[in-house]
């Protein structure tokens, strides 16, 4: 390989970014009006955790992301492999999702207000809505580009219906499920930012639109970080599955790039 | 398909009177052809000519729209392709769909006899294209069948690979003595391979012709004269003396 050292400069930037920051804002050249040091937002984690609010809220955010998304991943990948594998479901389903799906998720949000309130219900369907579509299309697409030639074998060598699911149709479909569920974990967290912003009373989304009406800069950065950390964590969690699941495939086997 | 019965007489295969039309194309006009148990059929043919349509007739993966067709309930099918399951490792490639618990054990075995048994465990992206064609050659025969169906299972292999494959498969079929097909538009492995060769044409057999013992081998003088008298059949004017058919 080249002599440069890319992985090790890949992290060293960030960091230098981040010292950089922190002499900025100790200088006096960052206000704290307008972005804390680091070392500011870190101490104010270290305080909220102290007492209780943090992991209060985190645990309230994981709790709504976690409901939405199991709900909207529970029916895209049902309603997807329902019309992968039947023509019948393919006929009624498919093109009202179509047509459903081409309405921005986001786009809907003053009718989930209207029909939810303010409460929990909105905030999980909003979720729920973003993580179906990206697993529901995913699935559909996974299932028709299986191999045909594959389904013929599966047939030449006696196998029925359930079997030919179980080994060609759902392992074959799966590279293209797990895509889905990464765009479904993206999606769900877009969704959770914006569902916090309205009118919720627990969750790192109220702690941040309670800490806007106080100027409390260090908490809104906070806050920030951690829909990033979550963010990253979520594209890990996918990763590792495709590690996991897709050892066969020459792209994910160990040791390739 | 018509319903897998032994056919009287000891042949294994019998057909009679198939036709089979796709739009307004008819690919196969009165076909009759049989083939006995242990017999090596060798089907020729340029490209579209209707070869491969019978051969899947055969295996049960098109329904004709005339005639009769007899075949044995165990048939498999070896494709141009090795179509192996990448996402299962090869041993279960082999043993897939067989049940009970001595599925591996079997399926070790068939490997070993094509000569893979260092490749049990491993993942069908690993392996070369000729090793690939002989772990789906096992897959074929761990399952005993009583028609072997081999739709240009070599073409894509090259040149070296293909003449290891039919030493191979000449090896194990003298073993198991299934009735063969094998559809092909390559004349010396035809002339090679089968007991009998046919050639195909407009939908129906032109001409059929007994392979004899003398002229499996290559460069002798049966051997010459038996793949002038296909290549002619096949309208192909032998300009040189290696001239295969498209």
């Amino acid at each position: 390989m080249s002599r440069f050292p890319h992985r090790t400069v890949s992290w060293l930037a960030p960091l230098a970014l981040l010292a950089l920051w922190e002499g900025a804002a100790r200088g006096g050249l960052l206000s704290d009006q307008v972005l804390p040091a680091p070392s500011t937002v870190v101490a104010t984690a270290a305080d909220l955790t102290a007492d209780g609010e943090l992991p209060r809220h985190l645990l309230a955010s994981l709790r709504r992301a976690a409901t939405g998304f199991a709900l909207g991943a529970a029916a895209g990948l049902g309603l997807g492999v329902l019309v992968g594998l039947s023509r019948i479901a393919e006929s009624l389903i498919d093109r009202s999702v179509q047509m459903v799906r081409a309405v921005p998720f986001l786009a809907v949000l003053p009718l989930v207000i209207v029909w939810f309130g303010v409460g929990e219900g909105g905030k999980v369907f909003l979720i729920a809505l973003g993580t179906g579509f990206p697993l529901y299309l995913n699935t559909v697409l996974g299932i028709r580009q299986i191999d045909p030639k594959l389904l013929e074998m599966s047939r030449v060598v006696g196998q029925g219906r359930l079997e030919r699911v179980r080994w060609v149709i759902l392992p074959g479909a799966l590279p293209s499920i797990l895509g889905g569920l990464r765009l479904a974990l993206t999606h769900a967290w877009l969704a959770l930012v914006i569902a916090e912003t309205i009118g919720a009373t627990e969750g790192i989304g109220f702690m941040a639109t309670n800490a806007r009406e106080f100027l409390q800069v260090d908490v809104i950065v906070l806050v920030v970080l951690l829909y990033a950390l979550i963010g990253i964590t979520c594209d890990l969690l996918a990763r590792f599955l495709e590690r996991r699941l897709l050892s066969w495939h020459a792209s994910y086997a160990p040791g390739s790039p | 398909m018509t319903a897998p019965a032994a056919a009287p007489g000891g042949a294994e295969v019998q057909i009679r009177g198939l036709t089979r039309v796709f739009g307004d194309r008819t690919v196969l006009t009165g076909l009759d052809l049989d083939i006995r148990r242990g017999e090596f059929v060798a089907l020729i043919g340029h490209s579209g000519c209707g070869k491969t349509t019978l051969l899947r007739l055969l295996a049960g993966l098109d329904r004709p729209d005339g005639g009769t067709v007899r075949v044995p309930p165990a048939r498999m099918v070896v494709f141009q392709e090795h179509r192996l399951l990448p996402w299962r490792r090869v041993w279960r490639n082999v043993a897939i769909g067989l049940r009970g618990k001595d599925a591996r054990a079997a399926a070790v075995r068939a490997l070993a006899e094509v000569g893979l048994a260092d490749h049990v465990d491993s993942w069908p992206r690993t392996l070369s294209g000729g090793e690939a064609q002989r772990v789906a050659l096992a897959r074929a025969l761990v399952r005993e069948p009583q028609l072997l169906l081999l739709d240009e299972p070599f073409a894509a292999l090259d040149a070296l690979t293909r003449i290891k494959m039919h030493a191979l498969v000449r090896r194990l079929i003298a073993r198991q003595r299934p009735a063969v097909l094998l559809v092909t538009h390559d004349v010396d492995e035809a002339i090679l391979l089968a007991d009998r060769v046919v050639a195909m044409r407009g939908g129906r057999l032109a001409a059929e012709h007994p392979v004899p013992a003398e002229a499996t081998r290559r460069g002798s003088p049966e051997f010459a004269r038996l793949r002038a008298a296909l290549l002619a059949e096949l309208g192909v004017e032998e300009a040189a003396d290696d001239v295969t058919v498209p």
